[in-house]
């Protein structure tokens, strides 16, 4: 009669990898065993009900064909972004861009307004929940994938949409490096090895070295705008156009039917990956919409896609130093290198044969876990050495660069600059930090400018403010700087040119999640109320046992203080105490308890031979 | 000097660079903020300092064109910036060809990629006695080698901006 006990209370808290994607996102745990994916696959979609209720995964992403104004998905591609900066999405995705979002965008989903971090949070919170389901334990700490080619305004709004969630961020980490770790934990000691990683929304591609359980990232190259999703978008015009030929009607602006019609393509593109020929299949409106793809045609479409993904590995190759043929494995990563001609095309560039042994869709959670792993010390002897995708430089004279930190440099990685003021008297300086590989500041991305001030005021060119740039492990920028003359601190306001600031963060912690700690506790009680609901009926239904009569007295009063006991914290908030009570009870009904199975058993018996 | 002392070293010019890769990693178990991550937050900071130093350390180390600027530097040296003398009449020549070729004459083609050639060959001959002047120096601490190494590391730098020039008017994939 005893339920499974379970020390909610002091079991280590758990670090958990979570793999936050454009299309589908997933979370997964380190164990003695190796990863665990812990919940099944969590679509990146977003949906807001008519009575608030903000609702994430699967159920969201039902509500995108009812409801298209209500949810938004793919919300990956605005992470860290600015409206000027998301016109081709805005093109491409039913993206409802809400008012006032020059400074920072937001997004309207039905009447709510939130911004892409806090619509990622929800995702995040909601693989929260189902990780604290499957573990028994809160779950307050994770690493998350990123693309390995995003920008420091990118990374810092994925790592501000795990603070809204409430989860603090131990980790960033690159999605290739996670594949290679997740594949390589007890894969070969020495070695080289590429990652291919074509996603729903991005690509990557990383080389690493592998030496002794060091896995060290020599280049990385990608494009954040290139993957499944744009396959999806090539058939999507045929069909399209198509059906303003056919049907004579323009569905580009029904976005529930454009929402029908993309599902049906997607399914066509899966299909491909194993027959040679599939159907884009549509009943809209009682009229029926058919066209048959060819593999031919389909290669054809995608080929270009392909060999966009080629140019970035051929650019990574020669920033690694290495020839193809120091290259001994390839590993591949994403739904969309399930598509044979990704293979094929990758492996006769690579000339090795590709890894697809893991699941393409888990194994960068699955990664992304094992690094936890390694923040937690539970695995030993693995370090991952990470780069940064883009070099870091300030605007100089001219609205010219000049680079700091080079891409592809390993990261923690920092550089130190002295600047002076050019007027005399002047007493503060403007800095412009930029991040890309061109020459000039207007093609590069605008990360942050700030103010040193409080400079003495001295002649021209006296002044001397030694400014350090600190690229941390996550590939996340911070900024200090020093008098060198005074040796005083100087107080740095990094303004990030897209995102949001601390106090935006804070406040949306306390907007959306204040009770999400609440939310575990009283979870945890609840859990506990039940338990002790079924102990307490055990209890009642054997006091009326005949077992029960043949006690001891003290035995029976003992039983009843058990009982009385439990009732009294039953209604309490501490679900530790509730769960001390239980057992109190169960010890004190233990004789009881074997009494009545042996009884039983005996009687089962009688039974058997009155029968026989 | 900070970047050998980051790796445990003495301060030289030449280095095994296998040795040096070693050591890095071997740092870099110690260090790592990965190794941190629930440690005091003071302690925390002192190991992303520790790593950064050491990562920085071993991308400068590891090239040794990075080593030896790094090296002149902390012996109080300023890299030149002046175009080496003796080869004003060489780059004179090669930014005729260039302007003929930007106006299309393709004839001085050949030229160029023979230029080009000359100039590769010139770096590979700097690289080989830059090393030489290396082992040297580690052994006189002779300060007229280290001019001569800065000499070579000015004309180095010169010539390859100018194989730059080059391949982007011959349109040669840049591998950079």
């Amino acid at each position: 009669m005893s339920p499974l006990q379970i020390d909610f209370g002091n079991a280590p808290s758990k670090i958990v990898g979570i793999d936050l994607g454009t299309t589908n996102s997933l979370i997964a745990v380190m164990e003695l065993t190796g990863p665990r994916i812990l919940s099944g696959i969590v679509p990146s979609v977003v949906s807001v009900a008519p009575s608030g209720e903000v609702v994430a995964g699967a159920p969201a992403r039902e509500s995108l064909i009812a409801h298209p104004e209500r949810a938004v998905y793919s919300v990956k591609r605005l992470m860290g972004r600015g409206l000027y900066d998301i016109q081709e999405e805005l093109r491409l995705f039913p993206f409802h861009v809400a008012e006032g979002s020059e400074s920072v965008l937001k997004l309207r989903l039905g009447e709510a307004v939130m911004t892409p971090p806090e619509v990622s949070a929800h995702v995040l919170h909601k693989l929260k929940l189902d990780a604290e389901a499957a573990l028994g334990q809160p779950v307050a700490q994770a690493v998350i994938t990123v693309p390995a080619y995003f920008n420091d305004a990118q990374r810092q709004a994925t790592k501000d949409a795990g603070r809204i969630a409430g989860l603090e961020v131990l980790r960033l980490v690159n999605e290739p490096t996670a594949a290679a770790l997740a594949y390589g934990l007890d894969k070969r000691k020495q070695g080289t090895i590429a990652v291919y990683d074509l996603g729903g929304g991005t690509f990557d591609i990383s080389i690493l070295r592998l030496h002794d359980g060091i896995f060290e990232v020599l280049a990385t190259n990608g494009d954040t705008h290139l993957g499944g999703d744009d396959i999806d978008h090539l058939l999507l015009d045929i069909a399209l156009e198509d059906i303003r030929t056919e049907w004579g009607e323009d569905f580009s602006r029904d976005s529930a039917a454009v929402q029908l019609l993309r599902r049906a393509v997607i399914k066509a593109k899966e299909d491909l990956s194993f027959v040679p020929e599939a159907a884009i299949d549509l009943e809209y409106a009682g009229k029926r919409y058919q066209r048959q793809i060819t593999i031919d045609l389909f290669n054809r479409l995608i080929q270009p896609i392909i060999e966009r993904t080629l140019t970035r590995c051929r650019a990574c190759l020669a920033d690694s130093k290495l020839g193809v043929e120091q290259i001994d494995e390839v590993v591949m990563v994403g739904g969309s290198t399930r598509i044979p001609l990704v293979r094929a095309e990758v492996e006769k560039l690579f000339r090795a044969r590709p890894h697809t042994e893991l699941n393409p869709d888990e194994v960068v959670a699955l990664g992304a876990a094992v690094q936890a792993g390694i923040l937690a010390g539970e695995v030993k002897d693995h370090l991952l050495l990470d780069v940064t995708p883009l070099s870091l430089g300030i605007e100089t004279m001219g609205g010219l660069v000049s680079k700091l930190i080079h891409r592809n440099s390993t990261i923690p990685a920092s550089a130190t600059e002295t600047f002076t003021t050019g007027v005399d008297g002047q007493t503060n300086v403007l800095i412009h930090v930029v991040q890309g590989e061109r020459e000039l500041v207007k093609d590069c991305r605008s990360l942050a400018r700030f103010d040193l001030k409080g400079i003495a005021p001295m002649p021209a060119g006296m002044a001397r403010i030694e400014v350090r740039f600190l690229i941390d492990a996550n590939g996340i920028l911070s900024v200090t700087a020093r008098d060198l003359r005074t040796g005083q601190e100087h107080s740095v306001e990094v303004k990030p040119s897209y995102g949001l600031t601390d106090e935006q963060v804070e406040a949306m912690i306390l907007e959306s999640f204040e009770k999400a700690e609440e939310d575990f506790a009283a979870r945890q009680v609840r859990e506990a109320q039940v338990e002790a609901d079924a102990v307490l009926s055990a209890t009642e239904r054997a006091r009326k046992e005949p077992a029960y009569f043949e006690l001891t007295e003290e035995e029976r009063g003992a039983i009843d203080r058990a009982v009385n006991e439990l009732l009294v914290v039953y209604h309490g908030d501490d679900h530790a105490l509730i769960r001390a009570k239980i057992d109190q009870l169960d010890g004190a009904t233990q004789k009881l308890a074997e009494m009545i199975i042996s009884s039983a058993v005996g009687t089962a018996l009688k039974a058997g031979d009155t029968d026989a | 000097m900070e970047y050998y002392d980051a790796l445990g070293l003495e301060p030289k010019l030449s280095l095994d660079l296998e040795d040096l890769k070693q050591r890095f990693y071997a740092q870099s178990r110690l260090w790592h903020p990965d190794r941190f991550i629930r440690a005091e937050p003071l302690e925390r900071e002192r190991a992303l300092d520790m790593t950064a130093v050491l990562n920085d350390a071993f991308r400068t180390l590891r090239d040794p064109v990075t080593r030896a600027e790094y090296f002149l530097k902390q012996n109080g040296i300023e890299l030149s910036k002046e175009p080496p003398p003796e080869l004003l009449e060489e780059v004179f020549d090669l930014n005729l060809m260039l302007e003929e070729l930007r106006e299309g004459d393709a004839s001085v083609r050949p030229d160029l990629e023979a230029a080009r050639q000359r100039f590769l060959g010139m770096l590979e001959e700097i690289d080989t006695s830059q090393e030489e002047r290396f082992a040297a120096y580690d052994i006189s601490h002779d300060p007229v080698i280290l001019e001569e190494i800065r000499g070579a590391l000015n004309r180095r730098k010169y010539i390859s901006n100018l194989v730059c020039d080059v391949d982007k008017q011959l349109n040669v994939p840049i591998a950079n």
